[in-house]
């Protein structure tokens, strides 16, 4: 099979297309991941009964099982108990949590550098336990977690490729889509990886440019 | 007589802090071993002794940030901890309403280092006396402006030597208007050159406001200088009190003895 540049210069407006819903599924699905992560942290690290010790199976349960068994399981499964949501929906649903599980790990690294001293501030000024995460530790976690979260970021921008097995029309999904229609795998693959490759790079380099811009204003 | 006079208005003052038979203990380790004391109210009194005695550990019950395995501690008449053998203690609001009166000024200063001097004074007055936020910062200015301080107001605690540090801490404790404010070795972190300023602060609190104040230091002739009564700890118990002249001068135990040498032959 030779490369056909007219060829594959027609895929890339379809081929854009999927990238777009790529990058919304991925800063959607983050949203979710640092909001339920930083959740999940926080309980954990609360020693509340019962339910610090439920967010951490939950932890060991997301993690230990694969992305796609998860994607699976929510696309085909769950329909079977009546919750059904559109392909993308799911994707996102999924993607999030998945990732909820490891910035959970990474929120609760940041609280542990935080010195016991800080605590001790807090309780000798009577700040309430609330106020202590808000002002004084989650400020000082966060520092330490941005660096890695952005990490997360990429990664997850391309694991997202996983939910074309689930229908979601990302660009994965298009790149299955035009190679099982005209039998031609080479051109979008290789479109595909060029446009990953693009915006891994750029996210990464944004990522530095932030954690350098923290280091400095420590 | 001057000292008679002293001790008997020592006595008809109010208690401020009270210990009744408080026990702690880490495993094997006993820090504290049915401790009973009291500190009348404005009463300058520091705690000598030996590293592991549980000085510190007698600090850090006042402040909750331990707990007593037995025992009753009081301060402003209010209960901190009452707590039975083999029961175990519990954070009530009697506590937290009480632990208001406290304040403390660390070893580590332990600032938030991620606000300058004037936002670690004014987030707790703000938060939690609830004054505006125009109050709060005048009065950090002010207390700033005491500790000698008033050129850093902006600066944050990696900008500024290991004694502006603590003399923000202090300024950070002092917002809270505590009734009594606690010392843990304040000094113990610092380069021998930054020592005096903070001792320096420390006596003009001492001498200008009727706080109550309970200091852990090795700083002994500081100790001689400012206290009313000094108390000589070791192995969880007290040894002996009395006096700055009674303990440096005329200590009548060979425990306390030993220390002082020990320690003043540097």
């Amino acid at each position: 099979m030779t490369w056909d540049s007219g060829f594959a210069l027609s895929l890339i407006p379809q081929l854009l297309a999927g990238l777009r819903i790529t990058v919304e599924i991925t800063v959607l699905g983050m949203l979710i991941a640092l909001v339920v992560g930083l959740f999940v942290a926080v309980v954990r690290r609360s020693r509340i009964p019962v339910l610090s010790w439920l967010f951490g199976f939950y932890v060991q349960f997301v993690r230990g099982t694969p992305l796609l068994v998860q994607a699976y399981f929510a696309y085909f499964v769950l329909p079977d108990y009546g919750i059904t949501f559109s392909p993308f929906l799911t994707g996102v649903i999924v993607i999030g949590i998945n990732y909820s599980a490891y910035t959970a790990e990474v929120y609760r690294a940041g609280v542990e550098d935080v010195p016991a001293g800080q605590w001790e501030a807090a309780t000798a000024l009577s700040l309430p336990v609330p106020r202590t995460w808000v002002r004084i530790v989650l400020p000082q976690a966060l520092r330490t977690s941005v660096p890695v979260l952005g990490n997360y970021l990429v990664q997850m921008f391309k694991d997202s490729a996983v939910l074309f097995a689930i229908s979601v029309y990302e660009l994965m999904g298009h790149v299955e889509a035009i190679g099982s229609d005209t039998y031609r795998y080479l051109e979008p693959v290789t479109i595909a990886a060029v446009l990953y490759l693009i915006v891994s790079l750029v996210a990464s380099q944004l990522v530095r440019l932030l954690e350098n811009r923290l280091a400095l204003s420590r | 007589m001057s000292q008679i006079a002293q001790s008997q208005s020592a006595q008809s003052r109010e208690t401020m802090i009270s210990f009744a038979n408080v026990s702690k203990s880490w495993g094997d380790n006993h820090v504290l071993r049915s401790l009973d004391f009291e500190i009348g109210a404005g009463e300058k009194v520091c705690i000598i002794g030996p590293s592991g005695s549980g000085k510190t550990t007698i600090l850090r019950i006042l402040m909750t940030l331990e707990s007593p395995d037995e025992g009753l501690v009081t301060v402003a008449g209010g209960t901190l901890w009452d707590v039975k053998a083999g029961h175990k203690p519990r954070e009530t609001k009697q506590m937290k309403a009480t632990r208001r009166n406290v304040g403390m000024v660390f070893q580590q200063f332990n600032l938030f280092p991620h606000m300058t001097a004037v936002e670690n004074v004014v987030e707790a007055p703000v938060r939690v006396l609830k004054l505006s936020k125009q109050e709060a910062r005048e009065r950090a200015v002010e207390l700033l402006g005491m500790v000698g301080l008033q050129e850093h107001l902006q600066h944050k605690p990696a900008q500024l030597s290991g004694g502006q540090q603590q003399r923000v801490a202090i300024a950070r404790a002092m917002a809270m208007r505590p009734k009594v404010m606690l010392f843990d070795e304040p000094t113990s972190a610092l380069d021998p050159e930054l020592i005096g300023e903070v001792l320096e602060v420390i006596r003009e609190l001492a001498h200008s406001t009727d706080m109550t104040m309970l200091m852990v230091t090795h700083e002994m002739r500081f100790a001689e200088e400012i206290s009313d009564r000094v108390v000589m700890f070791d192995q969880g118990v007290v040894v002996e009190r009395g006096t700055p002249a009674e303990i440096f001068k005329h200590p009548t135990e060979e425990r306390t003895r030993r220390f002082l040498r020990a320690v003043l032959e540097r």
